[in-house]
């Protein structure tokens, strides 16, 4: 078999290793070249780790050598920068975090560090992963792969894109309201939230800590559930991380879809802006699961519709609560002023971009005195309505499908003047991370010559399940071998 | 309650107010701006009016998860050096701000 070194898949990638067919380290160089040669054009990374990443590779192939290998053993991985790590700068893409060296590595870093994967590099965020398209980065837009002129979505667009260009195997994002479906969606790729304290949330930097949850980037559904598989479990240093069990994600992968209940929302079906061929696409997607013999069952959501308003005002107050560190004192930006108070709100004014502070003063109003129980409280509310929907629909269906984003990806610089056009991008995601719930991006065909993508939701810690019907349907189209053209014409190292 | 009328306009006054509590340094152009934007994203959040929630708790968490405690045992934690090492001004070991109290 011939294949090119950066696109492979874990599996083959993990036989070759343990076979001694390739080295970590070659593995890594032909990750590292190829992003040398490209990444110039995709611009996926804040902070390539060419030298972390030789050493990790060797080390990797020491651990191989002496028969030590775990599954995630010289795979090269790419890490959204918002997740803490000692030997490379966190920057959560703001101004504010400038020159800040993290003093210790966020869990799922820990645990993948322990099971010596090898980190390529840390990838481009919308600022403190508020975007639908990393073009609120402090620093620079990512280009989408399938199309330089358009955004590759967000917030976790660098991470998407990479994986997307072969620039790393898989990678990390983290998803607060559709941050790692939907930039998977855009990018044609897989892109897994699970379930809200299946992965810790230590060394994550907070955006809405109610809502955000950790999950990987991939090219197949199996290689998603091998990541996940590595970073999933409880951890005493999150106290919202879940003491539950976690299953063996590959064990009933192959289970296939036969007499499985998929729930169909008819709130899913249309909403305003939905794109004619992103329908047609999800409703094909459908129809293959009734052929590969799931049941269609149709469920009731009516409070789905709440939930972009809802979050709006959730993850915002949070974000207030939670950015209030970022003040000049104990790490990041400091603008010395007269005062300490002027200290504060020059670092801060002049630190964070416009959408944080937009979400600031968002959530600073909705937490203040006289609006707390019109927006606050009333939000919380309407989060029991939503979450009441999905236990009652998850009563009688395994999994729901619906549309991963109403939209492909948009064009760069299109929607940053109407940020409620950028939140709409993420209508489709947001409900399941207001109930806490796991969901799964996958490709599903094309319009306009861009990924179209399916998104699959599950009950509380139901990512099994999420996995077998994806992997069900993956096994059955061949949208997931596409490629960007981007990608067509190279050679490297091949075996 | 939240909007009167059809649109929700934030006053100027009030986006003072609120950039004042959140500790943010915002120009005048800013704050013009702030005021159109989220006035926008307010108007949009106010359908969640017709919602009757009367006799439904608001949630505290979404998964079911009762007090998780621990021993309280002390145990090595980040080192005086390296919590301060990204501090932008410290002397002693401490952390140095500007003074909060009048020294008169």
């Amino acid at each position: 078999m011939i294949k090119v070194l950066t696109a492979l898949g874990l599996v083959d990638a993990r036989r070759l290793l343990d076979n001694r067919e390739i080295s970590a380290a070659e593995l890594t160089d032909a990750h590292l070249n190829w992003i040398d040669e490209i990444d110039e054009q995709v611009k996926a990374f804040i902070t390539p780790m060419h030298e972390q990443a030789r050493g990790m590779a060797a080390d990797a192939d020491r651990a191989i050598a002496a028969g030590e290998a775990s599954p995630m053993t010289g795979i090269p991985v790419a890490l959204k920068d918002i997740f803490c790590t000692v030997d490379a700068p966190t920057s959560a893409a703001s101004e504010i975090l400038k020159g800040y060296r993290s003093p210790m590595d966020a869990t799922v870093v820990e645990r993948l560090r322990a099971a010596r994967a090898v980190f390529v590099g840390k990838t481009n965020t919308d600022e403190f992963a508020m975007g639908s398209s990393t073009e609120n980065s402090a620093f620079f837009t990512t280009h989408n792969p399938w199309d330089l002129e358009r955004v590759p979505g967000g917030s976790s667009g660098g991470s998407s894109a990479a994986v997307a260009a072969n620039e790393a195997m898989v990678s990390l994002g983290s998803d607060t309201g559709g941050s790692i479906r939907q930039p998977a969606g855009f990018c044609g790729v897989v892109g897994m939230k699970p379930t809200y304290g299946r992965v810790s949330r230590f060394g994550l930097i907070a955006f809405a800590s109610s809502l955000d949850q950790i999950g990987p980037f991939s090219r197949c559904v199996e290689d998603s559930a091998m990541t996940l598989q590595a970073i999933a479990g409880h951890d005493r240093r999150d106290a919202t991380s879940a003491p539950v069990e976690v299953p063996d994600y590959l064990e009933e992968l192959r289970a296939g879809v036969k007499g499985l209940r998929v729930g169909i929302a008819e709130e899913f079906s249309s909403v305003e802006g939905m794109e004619p061929g992103v329908k047609e696409a999800c409703e094909a997607a459908y129809a293959m699961f009734s052929e590969l013999g799931a049941e269609l069952v149709p469920v009731q959501l009516p409070n789905a519709k709440y939930a972009l308003p809802t979050y709006y005002i959730t993850a915002p107050a949070e974000a207030s609560a939670n950015l209030a560190r970022f003040d000049g004192v104990k790490y990041g930006l400091n603008i010395e002023s007269d005062t300490l108070l002027d200290t504060y709100l020059r670092t801060r004014g002049e630190g964070f971009g416009p959408e944080v502070k937009r979400r600031i003063m968002l959530g600073t109003y909705a937490l203040a005195s006289g609006y707390y129980d019109a927006y606050y409280v009333k939000a919380q509310k309407v989060r029991t309505l939503i979450k009441r929907d999905f236990d009652r629909a998850f009563e009688g269906v395994d999994v729901i499908l619906a549309p991963t984003s109403p939209t492909v990806a948009f064009k760069i610089g299109a929607r940053v003047d109407d940020p409620l056009q950028m939140y709409l991008s993420d209508i489709f995601t947001i409900p399941a991370n207001m109930a806490g719930l796991p969901g799964i991006s996958i490709p599903c065909g094309f319009s306009e010559g861009l990924p179209v993508s399916l998104q699959i939701m599950g009950p509380a810690f139901g990512e099994s399940v999420i996995f077998r019907a994806a992997h069900a349907y993956e096994q059955a189209t061949t949208w997931h071998k596409e490629r960007p053209a981007l990608l067509r014409e190279r050679a490297d190292t091949t075996v | 309650m939240i909007s009167e009328g059809h649109q929700v306009k934030l006053e100027l006054e009030t986006v003072e107010r609120i950039a004042a509590l959140a500790r943010l340094g915002l120009s005048q152009d800013e704050m013009e701006r702030m005021r159109e934007q989220l006035s926008v994203v307010l108007d949009h959040i106010s359908m969640l009016e017709e919602v009757p929630t009367e006799d439904i708790p608001p949630t505290a968490q979404v998964i079911e998860l009762q007090n998780i405690m621990r021993d309280d045992v002390v145990e090595p934690s980040l080192s005086q050096e390296q919590v301060l090492l990204n501090a932008p001004r410290s002397e002693d070991g401490f952390i140095k701000v500007k003074a909060v109290l009048d020294a008169s």
